[in-house]
């Protein structure tokens, strides 16, 4: 007999695709549903780097409206007289303004409220426009005595444009309503609302005294770029010498960029966990259809079909569908960036001009594309192996090769690789990589080992004695081809999400509310000077009030540490830069602990050492140990001390704490002003005392906790809602997930459902056996997904927020309850189907 | 005359829960080119496994096959795909149709895996031999048992296969319709020349071949020429 050559056998590629598309066939809108898990993960990250793209684009534009000048000098101590000669000399048009805080009263509704006030001179802002109703307010507010007052407070206090406002000991006719300010935000306006006044009237209000925290700005426009970065070059080091800033256009618009780039970056993150989730998905549903392909490519590697060829017509399906996600998904993606402006407008200095971003498209494809192909290929790389002898013996042993296939290996890796090369892209430092990545693998890790755990329970635990409907229904759980894995996953996940953004939205507002309990103190007076202090507190005993907590605050500055000054010591700039709020006590208070040196109450002699406590985390950030000598400059008075002790201070306690504490004895006669703590039994108390306060002590500053608890409340209840925006898209995707992974079992449970049918089972008796095994997946899911919150919110309160977390039971409860209806609903809903035909049209149908 | 298949000493030993399962324990034999075989026996002596290793669809233990001239043994799954697409013919007990490729496409395939070109006329001609030129245009589940084996007798001569091989070929049809496709097999076969190797339960069907290989416990227990028995 001859021997024969090995034949040669090339399949033209063009085949290939043709044989892709014919196998398709049947199969298109159910491979569709599978990619279709990633469309809202692409749509997700599309919007967010389109809104990107648009913002910096708008950043760029508007950067000279976020400063309203061409560069700002800023100081937070009045500057020397020589500084002052130079700083009103520079520039082609300067401005200068005044920042603090200061009550407000409104005469006519007498109402009192904590406000930023600025004290305005000259043309500011240069770029831009000061938004008041009417417009022309912004420059006539400077003509006369009169103000321009926050929309929010105007709200709040249902004032009138040409009400009046008592500022300090001067009164102030509202010229007009101020709607926005160069670079504030919603934001901003609401936590800290803006009160305009002409600064020729600011020392007439007597608000400027020893102690008070102003912050002085320099505005200046320059009508030549290069006269401004020379200037910049020759007054740097002039400047910082005396501990002024300098901002330019440039600077604030990098800055507000990064601080933008922040908000992205959590928006892509969120964007691509809903991706993941999608990913999660396929790779499961491609896996289930592949296994359902078995017999068809058994028969064509019969044929004759090579193994990569097999694997290529696959791959090219999965590619095709997912461009086509792809492009779907950025549709979606540009569609839904026109909402992100308004779910952020509070966030937002700029205003928005949406545009549809062809790298955000761009980035959209090739993430889909990529994507999906990667998570596809574990599954597509075992068509390889797929044995031709499955055409011959449906149950053949080796229905794939056993042995361990490195190239799937690779792929496991290069997912790896993938997910924390994308996530680096978007954190740019490793540390947030790896703890992003190394936090989305615990929990997938937790979510798997969960339900592995439930299967073998479900499994070992299952009583013989219950009834077949809930024996089939518990079986359905953990035998072959099961979905209990990858709904775990996808729905705990989603579960996990929005569980825990309610609980730390809840820990949150439960501190604040918590610090507002009965025994603590609600309200919190400050810049009560020497002479009013015995007046205050009789003020506050009229009223009924307790004393909770008086201490006095005196303004210093560190002049040497360990005999080096500022300038010889560059290493430690921070610790002679800050200006720091001191008091003197001979007690420690119940928020404070020596944790090292000992703790010296009182001095007694003018000679003696002066040892003062100092905050641990404060020692630390200034590089300062026990006994290490520090001299400080208390308003011109330099005083020589020694560090003592090292307190450990409970910050989060709701009274005044510091970081420098010095013994009584020293600090007497120093300049300072007062705080004053105690408790208003309810808001129309705070309302009169406030209002009595503000009357007598113009200057002093009154903190009502109940106004910052209701704003904190808004706050993060606009933070919350940004948050669950994007957590929608993965809750959606899960929930696409889940029906794709009902429909991807439908098929395996088409003979049971028929058998049983043909056995004499009823319509509803199916439809309970897959009620109970929708019911307890969605139990297991939403459980798996709820003690992971449960667990990383407790972690949450007790390492970052230092609270304590009792999980709300009725809202988790329903929470709880809503994602397994949900679950029930969409698995019965979407098994219906086989019950309503007749078991010989599916059987007929079956296998296509 | 010439040997289109030779088996020697080939044995197909399994791995079963850490114990070793010996299926098919050192087969020979030799078929002639043109001529017809029936491979027969019980449940579990190994004829379906002689026929994946006859076909190259698995590697033996032990021992060699020679199909069409080329020695398969130490070939790569690729390799054997190119011999089988070459040389090879199959006839599932259960069709094996692609469901999602009608009738003509089906037929089409093994010609198109191996580049051929002009190829739709070729299958319409062996869909009209066996009966179905209306219905190519007909997908596997629009068609009875009798005409989805058709399509496949169809599909497995349409490479001009050397050797071909049919797994219960009438497994899963009624007695009426298996006659007519023993019949449509035979016929074809007559026509194209090919050999014929036949896994089958049945006596009757194996009594209309040449030769009647017997199998049990995974040895030959007889080798013998029907028409003599």
């Amino acid at each position: 007999m001859s021997n024969n050559p090995i034949p040669k056998q090339n399949v033209p590629i063009s085949w290939l695709f043709k044989m892709a598309w014919r196998d398709s066939r049947k199969n298109r809108s159910r491979l569709f549903l599978f990619i279709s898990s990633i469309i809202l993960g692409i749509a997700a990250l599309v919007a967010v780097y389109s809104f990107k793209d648009n913002l910096q684009n708008d950043i760029d534009r508007q950067a000279k409206e976020l400063t309203g000048a061409d560069l700002i000098v800023e100081s937070r101590k009045a500057v020397s007289k020589q500084t002052q000669q130079m700083l009103k000399t520079m520039g082609d048009d300067r401005a200068a303004e005044s920042t603090f805080a200061s009550m407000v009263y409104f005469v006519k509704g007498g109402g009192s409220r904590l406000v930023q006030m600025k004290a305005l001179e000259g043309n500011y802002p240069f770029y831009g426009s000061i938004e008041t109703t009417p417009a022309s307010a912004a420059k006539s507010f400077f003509s006369g005595r009169d103000a321009l007052v926050d929309k929010t407070l105007m709200l709040q206090f249902n004032a009138k444009t040409g009400d009046s406002i008592n500022v300090g000991d001067l009164s102030f006719k509202i010229a007009g309503v101020l709607d926005k300010a160069p670079g504030q935000t919603g934001i901003s306006s609401s936590v800290a609302p803006i009160v305009y006044i002409p600064l020729k009237y600011l020392d007439k209000t007597g608000l400027v005294k020893t102690g008070s925290r102003i912050n002085y700005k320099y505005y200046y426009k320059f009508n030549s770029s290069n006269e401004l970065t020379s200037i910049i070059k020759q007054l740097q080091p002039k400047l910082e010498k005396e501990s002024l800033d300098l901002d330019t256009v440039a600077e604030r618009k990098e800055q507000t960029g990064r601080s933008f780039g922040d908000l992205n970056r959590f928006l892509a993150l969120t964007g691509f966990i809903a991706l993941l989730l999608g990913c999660v998905g396929v790779g499961s549903a491609i896996h289930v259809y592949i296994q359902e392909k078995l017999s068809a490519i058994a028969t064509l590697r019969c044929m004759g079909l090579k193994a990569w060829d097999a694997f290529l017509i696959y791959l090219i399906q999965v590619s095709f569908i997912g461009i086509i996600a792809a492009i779907i998904g950025s549709v979606l993606g540009t569609l839904i960036q026109f909402l992100l402006p308004i779910v952020l407008k509070d966030f937002l200095p700029v205003e928005i001009t949406m545009q549809v971003s062809w790298s955000a498209i761009g980035q959209g494809l090739l993430l889909g594309l990529v994507i999906s192909v990667l998570f596809a290929l574990p599954s597509l790389l075992s068509v390889r192996r797929i044995s031709p002898l499955n055409a011959i013996r449906a149950t053949f042993e080796n229905s794939t090769s056993k042995k361990r296939d490195l190239l799937k290996g690779f792929v496991y890796l290069l997912m790896m690789a993938f997910i924390v090369g994308f996530t680096y892209l978007q954190m740019k430092t490793w540390l947030q990589t790896i703890a992003f990545t190394a936090g989305i693998l615990i929990a997938f890790l937790l979510l798997m080992a969960f339900s592995g755990i439930l299967m073998f329970l479900v499994k070992k635990l299952l009583p013989a004695s219950l009834s077949y409907l809930w024996r089939q229904g518990f079986a359905n759980l953990y035998r072959p081809n099961n979905q209990t894995l990858m709904l775990t996953m996808s729905i705990g996940l989603s579960t996990a999400f929005i569980c825990t953004l309610y609980f730390v939205q809840g820990i949150l507002i439960n501190r604040v509310t918590l610090s507002s309990g009965a025994s603590q103190p609600n309200m919190v007076l400050f810049d009560i000077q020497n002479t009013q202090k015995i007046a205050v507190t009789d003020l506050a005993k009229s009223y009924k009030l307790p004393l909770m907590n008086q201490v006095p605050v005196i303004t210093m500055r560190i002049e040497e540490i360990n005999g080096k000054k500022a300038g010889a010591d560059s290493t430690n700039k921070r610790a002679f830069r800050n200006e720091i709020r001191a008091t003197y006590q001979d007690t420690l208070t119940a928020a404070e602990k020596i944790i090292d040196g000992k703790w010296i109450a009182q001095v007694n002699s003018p000679k003696d050492v002066v040892y003062i406590s100092l905050d641990q985390n404060f020692a630390r950030s200034i590089k300062v140990k026990l006994n290490d000598k520090i001299v400080f400059n208390v308003q011109g008075m330099l005083l020589p001390t020694v560090v003592g002790s090292l307190r450990e201070v409970n910050w989060s306690r709701m009274q005044t704490n510091f970081r420098v504490v010095f013994p009584s004895g020293v600090l007497e006669q120093a300049p300072q002003f007062h705080v004053l703590m105690t408790r208003v039994p309810n808001s129309e108390t705070s309302a009169s005392f406030q209002g009595a306060v503000v009357r007598k002590f113009p200057n002093i500053s009154v903190i009502d906790l109940g106004l910052v608890l209701k704003l904190l409340d808004e706050l993060l209840g606009k933070i919350s809602f940004v948050i669950q925006f994007m957590a929608g898209f993965s809750m959606i995707t899960g929930w696409i997930v889940l029906i794709s992974a009902v429909l991807t079992s439908k098929n395996q449970r088409i003979k049971e459902s028929i058998l049983l049918r043909t056995m004499g089972a009823s319509r509803k008796q199916i439809l309970a056996i897959n009620a109970i095994e929708y019911f307890f997946l969605g139990l297991f899911a939403a459980a798996a997904g709820l003690i992971l919150a449960l667990s990383g919110s407790w972690a949450l309160a007790k390492f970052s927020f230092d609270a304590s977390f009792i999980p709300p039971l009725l809202p988790t409860f329903l929470l709880f309850s809503s994602v397994i209806l949900l679950v029930v609903i969409t698995g019965v809903l979407s098994s219906r189907s086989i019950l309503n035909k007749p078991p010989l049209q599916i059987l007929r149908n079956e296998g296509n | 005359m010439e040997s289109i298949l030779n088996i020697r000493n080939v044995s197909k030993i399994y791995q079963s829960a850490g114990r070793e399962l010996t299926v098919l324990n050192n087969i020979n034999f030799s078929i002639d080119t043109g001529s017809t075989v029936a491979i027969t026996g019980p449940s579990g002596s190994g004829k379906t496994t002689l026929l994946g290793l006859c076909a190259g669809l698995d590697r033996a233990s032990s021992g060699s096959v020679e199909l069409s001239g080329v020695v398969l043994d130490k070939l790569t799954e690729d390799e054997r795909a190119a011999v089988r697409n070459q040389y090879v013919g199959f006839i599932f007990q259960n069709f094996q149709l692609l469901p999602t490729l009608t009738a003509l496409e089906n037929v089409m395939v093994p010609l198109e895996l191996r580049g051929a070109k002009n190829i739709k006329s070729h299958a319409l001609e062996l869909l009209d031999k066996v009966g179905l030129a209306d219905r190519g245009h007909h997908y596997p589940v629009q068609l009875s048992g009798g005409e989805q084996q058709r399509v496949s007798l169809a599909r497995a001569f349409s490479n001009r296969p050397a050797l071909l091989f049919a797994d219960e070929p009438t497994g899963n049809l009624d007695a009426e319709t298996s006659e007519k496709i023993i019949k449509l097999l035979f016929d074809l076969n007559k026509d194209a020349g090919t050999t014929l190797v036949i896994v089958t339960h049945d006596p009757d069907l194996a009594a209309r071949t040449n030769r009647v290989i017997k199998m049990k416990g995974g040895l030959i227990i007889a080798d013998e020429n029907p028409n003599y028995v």
